[in-house]
């Protein structure tokens, strides 16, 4: 008997160990990052360019890239994703098509980052010959967030009653008309968080990048669609390995993945709220 | 919900109509060489303080990176520390390009090690047994006994390759460990007590922290360091080589222009201020022949001996 | 009228099949690419001898050129297996905590920890290799130099858990309550339960979760290319320097000159990068399945 309680004790110390590293980890990681970027960061940083050989100055460059080419990731993803989303749950019946999708996006949401890379080259910098540019980027980042897109807007389109659908077909509405005003509006808001949440991993995606039109220095922010751009998952990157003097610019380098973690927590933090509110209107 | 949605598309819309009729931006693209990535950025900022209509984008991935956008005309200066390739001629022709080559500065390619390290001098053929792994330990060679740790860069480099060609003589050993850039190897060896690394002189300008060996060609001549300038610049230091760009044709108009900045006295300065050296004689005169400016240098006698990879 | 009406419902659900099966496309799409631009390697290098010769050097000048990714897959293969076993243990304890230990309010906080963890980039974590782990482990094991393969798979540990976690909790949640109260009815302490009757019962849910980390651990790119100190020999330890399969596409991609056989052998080692990461998707797909089935 108190054996088993004596296992029992040492036991749960043992998962709550587990937890607490868990929790300890990502303490660390914030703390290092907060406690050594954050002296760089001020109104200054955010606001202009490098200067100096990129030695002073700010990244003013690599959040507007990381900006526009995550819009252009949002333009494709989403109603890519809510389209497929739609046809799943709405028109699909059980068969091998069907399943044949869902195995696809599956395997989709498990290919490597730098595999989406390869194809981005392939297909859009070079057969459809956009070169390397916001454009392309975008594309490939929009690429791999689909799956996520997709299993998002799933679950939202899941979670609309079926009473709603059965209502309208009932008064005579055709399918396409049941889905455009008794089902899409109730489920876009979900639809939606579960996007921003793949927005946010593509706007800290590098390898899809680093070869479809990330730039290590540019003189003006990108005029058009079919320029480089600078990046700040890629900066963080060429700050870190490749600078000139990556210990005096290792400050901007926390700097920079400091914005990077803020960007990401804010967009999460956002369908976070999202979430909630989305709940709380649905109990009303 | 929808507001938002309706703004985020028509902000995209007239991004996209703007940028339509801006597409014929007068951007010069360079791309290429690490070695060369911070001296060209430096110049491209200063150039573009002295001239703001002027649009330069400089972007990194290595000399071979450089020359395969050049190649494929994703860019219009393609940064190289080392020589074009006949392989890559070959292709460049194959697709309508025409590669012609500036020297926009002279690189005294420096070994490095660490500060416990006693040794300060060693021969071309010591570094190449040490890069070839054929040297494990450097008491081998009269120093410590600590394991040998290489550094060196990737292959996309051309310091990668020019190290290969000129001194090494050989292929590296693959316990050699590749750093994506010469800062990263300067910070690597000045942790380890048996670090070597190669570096860009610019890189060590002011060697603190890190030893920088002086090297003979070969033991009978002497020894010689690639901080001397004047070691350098007179081709004692053996291990120098050319840092070019490379265009395709004659260049004209806004790319002419920014490499007419970088071989002017102001460019070189900057240069020099990385820690390079400024191109001599010799190679003001074949670069002032390709860019058809006439010169008026006088036919001084200062011979300048170049060793290492030129361009073949 | 309803003719017009009949006609349009048909295009759009045909619109909306495509877009279903522009998913598909995709997925063939990469799997085709990888397969016609690698094609031509195989016919200078045999397939054994490009997947397990140990000397991959294509750029070579003064001996002909090697394409054996023989020490790449080992590399992949060592940082991802050491970051499972990190991350596998630390993974189910946390899931198992989170699960049946702890009370509502530590759940609260547990999960959004989680999310967050799992939405750092790859970079950051790469960045953090370099600045903070790598000094650490130079310092405990008195090294010279901390990028190596232990580095990385502490770094991919990181990077799996979140997986791991939320897999494995979901896989405990969904053990019918009814197996909890029996075991508690026969006496056992809810320790016992946990481990001999929980535990079993979910882990066909515990697998698939594992596999799912530990694909994530094999196609991650940037984390390994900062942190792994890119050296191509075979590896002789954990704390040797390596350089894995996705580190190699990314160095080296920018450089080949297009079409060349060098080209070819990075969509190759590409390709079985794909392959590799197919197969672990499908099996723990399976294994999800067949326990559901089990459950159900």
């Amino acid at each position: 008997m108190k054996k088993k309680q004596f296992t029992q004790i040492l036991g749960f110390s043992l998962l709550r160990t587990c937890a607490c590293a868990v929790i300890l980890v990502l303490a660390v990681i914030l703390y290092d990052i907060a406690s050594k970027g954050a002296v760089v960061i001020n109104w200054k940083f955010l606001t202009t360019m490098p200067a100096d050989g990129m030695t002073k100055g700010g990244i003013l460059p690599a959040i507007i890239g990381t900006f526009l080419v995550t819009v252009i990731t949002a333009i494709l993803a989403i109603p890519l994703g809510m389209g497929c989303a739609i046809y799943l749950n709405e028109y699909a019946k059980d068969g091998l098509i069907t399943r044949f999708i869902r195995m696809a996006i599956r395997n989709l949401s498990g290919v490597p980052s730098i595999v989406y890379g390869l194809f981005g080259v392939i297909l859009f910098v070079q057969l459809m010959n956009i070169g390397t540019c916001i454009l392309a980027a975008g594309f490939t980042l929009g690429l791999m967030t689909l799956p996520w897109t997709i299993t998002a807007s799933e679950e939202a389109l899941k979670n609309v009653p079926n009473s709603y659908r059965e209502g309208s077909l009932a008064l005579g509405a055709t399918k396409w008309q049941t889905i455009k005003t008794n089902v899409l509006p109730y489920a876009v808001s979900g639809m939606l968080t579960g996007t921003i949440l793949g927005l946010s991993r593509a706007a800290g995606e590098t390898a899809p990048i680093l070869f479809t039109g990330a730039a290590f220095y540019l003189p003006h922010l990108p005029k058009s669609l079919f320029d480089q751009f600078m990046a700040l998952p890629y900066h963080l990157y060429i700050m870190s390995t490749q600078h000139h003097s990556i210990s005096k610019v290792r400050p901007i380098a926390y700097g920079t993945a400091l914005v990077l973690i803020a960007l990401v927590f804010t967009m999460n933090l956002f369908a976070v709220i999202l979430r909630y509110k989305l709940r709380k209107v649905k109990m009303e | 919900m929808n507001k938002a949605a309706t703004f985020l598309i028509a902000f995209t819309l007239m991004f996209l109509g703007v940028s339509a009729c801006m597409a014929a931006e007068n951007m010069v693209e360079i791309k290429g060489s690490d070695t060369l990535i911070n001296v060209v950025q430096k110049l491209a900022e200063t150039y573009m303080k002295g001239h703001p209509d002027a649009g330069i984008s400089v972007t990194g991935g290595g000399s071979g990176t450089g020359i395969a956008a050049l190649v494929n005309r994703r860019c219009d200066i393609a940064n190289a520390s080392r020589g074009i390739k006949s392989k890559e001629v070959e292709d460049a022709n194959k697709k309508g390009i025409d590669p012609k080559r500036v020297v926009v500065a002279i690189d005294g390619l420096s070994i490095v090690t660490n500060t416990q390290n006693p040794i300060d001098k060693l021969t071309m053929d010591d570094i190449g047994k040490i890069y070839r792994g054929d040297v494990k330990n450097w008491k081998d060679l009269g120093g410590n006994d600590t394991p040998v740790n290489l550094y060196g860069r990737q292959s996309n480099s051309g310091t990668y390759d020019f190290m290969k060609e000129v001194v090494m003589k050989g292929e590296y050993s693959p316990n050699m460990k590749s750093m994506n850039g010469n800062a990263q190897i300067v910070e690597a060896v000045k942790q380890d007590p048996g670090g070597i690394g190669y570096v860009g002189v610019g890189y060590v300008k002011d060697a603190a922290g890190i030893n920088v060996l002086k090297v003979a060609a070969n033991p009978g001549l002497g020894y010689f360091s690639p901080l001397n300038s004047m070691d350098v610049k007179t081709g004692n230091y053996p291990i120098t080589r050319p840092l070019n760009q490379y265009l395709n044709g004659t260049p004209k108009g806004a790319v002419k222009d920014f490499i007419v900045f970088e071989l002017s006295a102001e460019g070189q300065k900057i240069v020099e201020d990385e820690g390079f050296f400024a191109v001599p004689r010799e190679y003001q005169r074949y670069n002032n022949d390709l860019l058809g400016i006439s010169d008026n240098l006088d036919s001084s006698t200062t011979k300048y001996s170049v060793e290492g990879r030129d361009g073949a | 009228m309803a003719k017009h009406d009949n006609f349009r419902e048909k295009l759009i659900h045909g619109l909306f099949f495509f877009n279903g099966l522009l998913v598909v496309i995709v997925l063939v799409g990469i799997f085709i690419l990888l397969i016609v631009k690698s094609a031509p390697v195989f016919k200078v290098v045999p397939l054994k001898d490009f997947l397990f010769k140990a000397t991959w050097n294509p750029t070579a000048t003064f001996v002909a050129p090697s394409y054996g990714m023989g020490s790449m897959l080992v590399s992949t293969l060592m940082v991802s297996i050491g970051a499972l076993i990190i991350a596998i243990p630390l993974g189910i304890g946390t899931a198992a905590y989170l699960s049946d230990i702890a009370s509502p309010r530590v759940r609260e906080i547990a999960k959004p920890v989680i999310e967050i963890l799992a939405g750092i980039p790859s970079v950051v974590i790469g960045f953090l290799g370099i600045v903070l782990v790598g000094p650490m482990i130079s310092r405990i094991f008195k090294l010279s130099n901390g990028l190596n393969a232990l580095n990385g798979s502490i770094l991919l540990a990181v990077m799996a858990l979140p997986t791991i976690i939320s897999l494995t909790e979901d896989a405990l949640k969904s053990v019918p309550s009814s197996f909890k109260e029996a075991s508690l009815a026969l006496g056992a302490t809810h320790w016992q339960t946990i481990v001999k009757v929980k535990i079993p019962a979910a882990i066909s849910g515990i697998v698939a979760a594992c596999m799912l980390g530990m694909g994530r651990a094999i196609g991650e790119t940037m984390t390994v290319l900062m942190a792994t100190g890119c050296s191509i020999a075979m590896p002789k330890s954990f704390l040797s320097s390596v350089q894995t399969i996705t580190s190699t596409i990314a160095i080296e991609l920018g450089e080949v000159p297009y079409d060349t056989t060098h080209y070819y052998a990075l969509f190759a080692i590409g390709l079985v990068l794909f392959v590799i990461t197919f197969i672990i998707n499908m099996v723990s797909d399976i294994v999800l399945r067949k326990y559901q089935k089990v459950v159900k």
